[in-house]
């Protein structure tokens, strides 16, 4: 009976103060850099959106004039036209080849660890290693796509070369690095799928054929607007294997929205103009993640398909 | 989850009496079935997987065909002899050697650093109390949806404030710790029972060293899985190291390759040498560690 009241708080107060610190001692290092190198210069991007600044001159304050001038920029305006080819080149292709890939893989054959080693490996390949390969591999004279067609007698094409095609040429090659991805996913997810669910199809008469578009598909349906948003991301936040082919050009075809982000931060030194841009690249991803998810949900409501 | 007990007896009710016919259906198709499928699956993967393949073949063949071949017309299929005048070259005429050193430090101090700081971190946030936890952890799990972009001008400015532009650092501090690893090591500590912690506490262990002789060594799948993700992205990161560094002497392997790309255009073999020098480390890694790198493909899908 020797501890009153105050006394008791006052343990209970320093048992707390310690259990903060362990905590913080803890989680504070990867805390701090964290969120150092994310909400901070986050926040400071939006001042920098505010102002004109070169890196070295006094900032200019000019309040919303920056977005006002995104509106009218026709460089922008192209660059979002280029992203949103190669978006809806690359998100359909590179979805649609992981649940193709995902479905043969998923069984027990001879050589299927082979197959899957071989259709894996090109996701270590990084983005430089893969813009020398895709330079060569595109090349009109001595490419090996080219020698193939001529070959099988079809006409030399320009590649990366020709406005019309650079662009496709990026796509095809950042679906041979990235099909892993969606691959490895689809995978997971059919291995969850009980096997007695197509079995009960099977036994009702499905075909292989419907057993998986009604029945194996709708339970993929959440991984499928995963995937679909991951790959939406990845594809309009494409920089480098178009920095590494193309630089952007023949004649701006290939000029993303993160290049031109990149070449009016890095090469103009328009800081704040930058900085606006990647404010409104990062209001595109909102819209496409909300969409999506908007799209699966009203799609699960409304049934298979 | 069926155990080997429940399959037994499905097996011993199913021999006690003659199956009704569609179950007779059942098993006996599959292994027909079976059979038939092994044929046409094997003319579709023979055919992608060799495309998926071309890539490799085709760094791999040229970075030792001599230059004369390469720019024959029309193009050979098969080098007339294999040299390895490529890799001499390379090695002579860059500093590829100091480049890959660059990439090997940035890639063991953040692999280190993100072990390290994340695993601290994780469970700090799956098992302790304190002050400020739920906010700070939702803010670290909020900025997932900061594209990179967004960061890039005000953290080049910030380097260049504390005077890191131009050096190593500026590539090895973006790679100390991050969302994914922080979060994947929460998850791994929170699936392990509390029993394990409780009586390491009892026996008057404090929590660190709880952490660092109980629970840390049993972290080695997830610690995997970890590496490999830091390896792959600080390895292959060309973004960061393009607008941090310019002066030579700091390059990662990919930003000297690409350097190099712009400098040597037509040298095909040399080229193709420096590719297979930088991409050769993670394609070992790979083969090695392949479960473990699918693995962690597959958790950057759970993530989301």
């Amino acid at each position: 009976m020797t501890t009153t009241a105050p006394d008791r708080q006052r343990g209970i107060r320093r048992r707390r103060t310690r259990n903060t610190l362990t905590g913080w001692g803890f989680v504070g290092p990867a805390t701090v850099i964290v969120l150092g190198l994310s909400i901070f210069p986050a926040g400071w991007a939006l001042l920098l959106s505010l102002q004109e600044w070169n890196g070295f001159s006094t900032p200019e304050w000019i309040g919303t004039q920056n977005y006002a001038d995104m509106a009218t920029d026709p460089d922008l305006w192209g660059a979002v036209g280029h992203t949103l080819t190669y978006t809806a080149m690359f998100v359909p292709t590179s979805v649609l080849l992981g649940l193709g890939l995902a479905v043969a893989l998923n069984r027990r054959v001879i050589l299927v660890g082979v197959y899957r080693t071989l259709i894996f490996l090109p996701f270590v390949v990084s983005a430089a290693a893969t813009g020398i390969l895709t330079t060569y591999l595109f090349n009109p004279q001595f490419g090996m796509v080219n020698n193939l067609l001529r070959i099988v007698g079809l006409p030399q094409q320009g590649w990366l070369e020709d406005p019309a095609q650079a662009m496709l040429v990026i796509a095809i090659m950042s679906v041979w690095g990235q099909a892993a991805l969606t691959t490895v996913i689809y995978l997971a997810a059919l291995q969850e799928i009980p096997a007695e669910l197509s079995e009960a199809a099977r036994v009702d008469g499905a075909t292989r054929w419907q057993t998986f578009w009604r029945v194996i598909f709708p339970q993929l349906a959440p991984v499928t607007a995963f995937v679909t948003i991951w790959q939406g991301i990845q594809a309009i936040q494409l920089f480098d294997v178009v920095y590494t082919t193309t630089r952007g050009g023949p004649l701006g075809a290939t000029e993303t929205i993160v290049y031109y982000l990149w070449s009016s931060a890095f090469k103009e030194l328009e800081f704040g103009y930058a900085s606006a841009v990647a404010y409104g690249l990062f209001a595109l991803t909102l819209i496409i993640t909300i969409g999506v998810v908007i799209a699966q949900r009203r799609s699960a409501r409304g049934g298979a398909l | 989850m069926t155990t080997p007990l429940q399959v037994r007896q499905e097996d011993r009710r199913r021999s006690a009496s003659p199956p009704p016919v569609t179950t007779r259906t059942l098993i006996v198709t599959p292994a027909r079935r079976r059979r038939r499928r092994r044929s046409w699956i094997h003319l579709l993967l023979v055919p992608v997987s060799l495309v998926f393949a071309v890539p490799f073949v085709q760094m791999f063949l040229t970075s030792l065909t001599p230059a004369a071949d390469i720019n024959q017309f029309p193009p050979r299929l098969i080098p007339s002899e294999l040299t390895l005048d490529g890799y001499v070259k390379l090695f002579q005429q860059s500093d590829i050697l100091l480049w890959l050193g660059n990439s090997v430090i940035v890639s063991a101090v953040g692999i280190t650093a993100h072990i390290v700081l994340c695993s601290l971190a994780g469970y700090g946030f799956a098992r302790l109390t304190f002050a400020g936890k739920n906010v700070s952890f939702l803010l670290i799990v909020a900025t997932i949806m900061i594209p990179t972009q967004l960061l890039m001008v005000p953290t080049y400015v910030m380097f260049a404030s504390v005077g890191i532009i131009d050096t190593l650092m500026a590539a090895i501090v973006p790679w100390l710790a991050s969302v994914f690893g922080i979060f994947l090591m929460r998850q791994f500590f929170m699936s392990l029972p509390v029993e394990l912690e409780e009586a390491a506490v009892l026996d008057g262990c404090s929590r660190f060293g709880t952490f660092w002789r109980v629970i840390f060594p049993l972290a080695r799948p997830a610690l995997a899985t970890l590496a490999i993700f830091t390896l792959l992205g600080s390895w292959n990161d060309l973004v960061w190291p393009l607008i941090a560094i310019n002066d030579p002497s700091a390059f990662t392997v990919q930003l000297g390759i690409t350097n190099f790309q712009g400098a040597r255009r037509t040298d095909w073999a040399l080229l193709m040498a420096s590719n297979v020098v930088a991409t050769l480390p993670l394609i070992l890694f790979f083969v090695v560690a392949q479960r473990q790198f699918i693995a962690t493909m597959s958790f950057t899908g759970v993530k989301g």
